[in-house]
């Protein structure tokens, strides 16, 4: 359970200046600064990379593997979420049937 | 700023829209946002321990962090036994993107004091900034605009740390609700998250390319693989997008008159989902 090689102090306060250091910068330094195109091009990018870096193994290697296959409920799962995202074009949908296709595969069907 | 506010009192004698007023039409704006962030906080609160992050910990990251994808970000990486400069470094990265929202809001922030500021930024999140460009979209008078953010900050940040606490309960009373498939709640939220901005083909590139480096590096020590990624994947992206509008002073120069393309449209994702959500 518990990990105790981290020390949850040092990890939320890191993080908390991780956080409002991105978010104060440019208040903090406010039209003193000009903030270059290509830098908010880049930072547009930031988040689609971010995530799919973390959804990808997440959904390709459930158990520590890369395991594709029709038999694998997580990659069935999110691929069809993609399909409903893509159609319905709704976050709190895209969540609620991703989780019931998901759910249908593993529980229902016996996947994974 | 003082334009839009010499303007406003030289079209109209009215008084600015009572502190009070504000504040409760920004917490009215938010709670169509607020639906959709409760499943997370509560998400949040019962993943936490099973990813090795104590009760405590997890109310404490909730009130002092107050990010909600890097928190989860951070318990799947805790979960996967990363180094902390590791979650330190990603939570920065993951959460670059509150700098663009930023750059939008600085027109309206410049004239108040630096106190402020330092509060308003503490609480720029996804849906504040979303709730909050509508107002400043429907409303030029900004005398008042900083208690409606206000009012919309209280009420995610009441709501977050309200569900978080909620989560960490539910999670001791049903230990075994890990086994529920509530790891996939996680991914498919960041699906849900990513398909709105597969607009063009350099955004198409950067997903494809940081999901395939995602995969290759995987056995990378202490989940670096994932910076590692991400940044391929942004560099391509931006590659692409440079190499579609010519050079890059060009863009420039062609970005310092009209609004930037790649902020309005993180700006519209956003945006749109505040309209979908309103128009139930």
């Amino acid at each position: 359970m518990a990990d105790s090689s981290i020390n949850e102090v040092a990890l939320i306060f890191g993080m908390f200046l991780a956080t409002f250091s991105t978010r104060y910068l440019l208040f903090a330094v406010a039209g003193r600064v000009h903030f270059p195109t290509w830098l908010s091009n880049a930072l547009s990018f930031v988040p689609p990379a971010v995530l799919t870096a973390i959804i990808v193994p997440a959904v390709l290697m459930p158990q520590g593997e890369v395991w594709f296959s029709w038999q694998n409920p997580w990659l069935l799962a999110a691929l069809a979420s993609v399909v409903i995202a893509l159609v319905l074009k709704d976050l709190l949908k895209t969540i609620v049937g991703g989780m019931l296709v998901f759910m249908l595969l593993k529980f229902g069907l016996g996947l994974g | 700023m003082s334009v839009e506010n010499t303007m406003s009192s030289a079209g109209s004698v009215t008084e600015p829209l009572t502190k009070n007023h504000e504040f409760l039409a920004g917490a009215k704006a938010t709670i169509p946002l607020i639906v959709g962030a409760i499943p997370f906080g509560i998400i949040f609160g019962t993943l936490a321990e099973p990813s090795g992050l104590s009760a405590v910990g997890a109310l404490a990251m909730s009130l002092f962090v107050f990010a909600g994808s890097a928190q989860f970000i951070a318990l799947g990486l805790l979960a996967g036994g990363a180094a902390l400069p590791v979650i330190i470094a990603t939570t920065f990265i993951v959460n670059l993107r509150h700098m663009l929202y930023a750059a939008n809001l600085v027109p309206k922030v410049r004239h108040l004091p630096q106190h402020w500021r330092a509060l308003m930024a503490f609480g720029l999140t996804d849906e504040t900034f979303a709730a909050v460009s509508n107002r400043y979209l429907l409303q030029d008078d900004v005398r008042n605009a900083h208690w409606f953010y206000l009012g919309s900050f209280c009420a995610m940040y009441g709501n977050w740390v309200l569900c978080t606490a909620l989560g960490v309960g539910l999670g001791e009373l049903f230990p075994d609700m890990t086994q529920w498939g509530l790891d996939f709640a996680m991914s498919v939220t960041f699906i849900g998250m990513v398909v709105p901005y597969l607009k063009n083909k350099p955004m198409w590139a950067a997903v494809i390319v940081a999901g395939a480096m995602a995969v290759a590096t995987a056995t990378m020590p202490h989940k670096l693989g994932l910076i590692v990624s991400a940044v391929c994947g942004i560099a391509v992206g931006l590659s692409l997008l440079m190499l579609d509008k010519g050079k890059p002073e060009q863009i420039s120069k062609q970005n310092a008159e009209q609004p930037n393309e790649a902020q309005s449209a993180v700006q519209q994702s956003v945006t749109s989902q505040t309209k979908t959500e309103e128009g139930k």
